[in-house]
């Protein structure tokens, strides 16, 4: 019965989005991070989802295309890429870490787009949560089949 | 007078599978709610019941066969035609096509048509059952 792939997509579904926030709160802990350098400062992290297609590789296997239902395989994080979205430059000549000319070098990190991005990746992950909640209930029931 | 478990349970048995196919691909198509460009897909209840339906009546239509599980399907992915693209509501700026709202409810639905055929079926084995029995 299929209804354990269910668990397999909503399981990757969460794992993605969990990596989604651990990113967020990486991003949000370093949003004030100083630097005097531009190669030493931190930049704003996000993870690249893609959906997992594996049609091509099982049908090479010699799966079974009609009942294995293959399209379906959930979501995975490609990578974790860094923003190369321009770096906050503030001119603040009495801080310990200012450079030459009095600049001080703070990450790309947009803190309200990184809220929104949390409530987005808690809402998702959420959904997935209630989609495997239904599935074992799916599984539950069939299992008193007869009884 | 032949007694066939597939003449006994009637059409809940292939409805109960196809309504796991359709869970399975709405669960899919809410994980990828974040993923770039993925396009949501569903089910044609209705025409995938029927190809099961006739594939279980055998000979009902003339159908391509493979002998071999490395040979390629014939037609458009084996068996699933009626695995479709959904068409979106509203365009979005990645190209994703999922309405997590909507997929939402299509689950929940689903979910409880899935329940409904689990009771025709189940009522299906305990009426059995009381024949067995003679009670």
């Amino acid at each position: 019965m299929s209804l354990n792939h269910i668990f397999d997509i909503a399981g990757s579904g969460m794992a993605a989005q969990s990596i989604r926030l651990n990113t967020t709160a990486s991003n949000i802990a370093n949003a004030d991070s100083a630097s005097s350098s531009e190669g030493d400062v931190y930049r704003a992290r996000k993870p690249v989802f893609a959906a997992v297609q594996q049609d091509a590789m099982r049908m090479a296997l010699g799966g079974d295309i009609m009942n294995d239902q293959p399209e379906n395989q959930g979501v995975a994080v490609q990578g974790i890429i860094e923003s190369d979205a321009p770096l906050d430059m503030r001119y603040q000549p009495d801080h310990p870490m200012a450079n030459d000319q009095g600049y001080v070098m703070y990450p790309n990190v947009n803190v309200v787009e990184e809220m929104a991005d949390m409530m987005s990746a808690s809402r998702g992950f959420q959904t997935n949560v209630d989609i495997m909640d239904a599935a074992k209930t799916m599984m539950q029931r069939l299992l008193t089949l007869g009884q | 007078m032949t007694i066939s478990f597939s003449n006994a349970l009637g059409i809940h048995e292939q409805a109960l599978d196809v309504r796991v196919r359709r869970a399975e691909v709405l669960a899919n198509n809410l994980a990828n709610a974040d993923t770039p460009g993925f396009k949501a897909r569903d089910i044609d209840f209705k025409a995938i019941l029927g190809e099961q339906m006739t594939s279980k009546d055998m000979g009902a239509t003339l159908k391509m066969d493979t002998t071999n599980g490395k040979h390629l399907p014939f037609g458009s992915d084996g068996g699933s035609e009626a695995l479709l693209y959904r068409t979106p509501s509203q365009p979005s700026v990645d190209g994703n096509t999922v309405d997590t709202q909507e997929e939402t409810a299509e689950f929940m639905k689903n979910t409880m048509q899935y329940q409904a055929s689990f009771q025709f079926l189940n009522g299906k084995f305990k009426s059995l059952v009381h024949a067995i029995r003679g009670e």
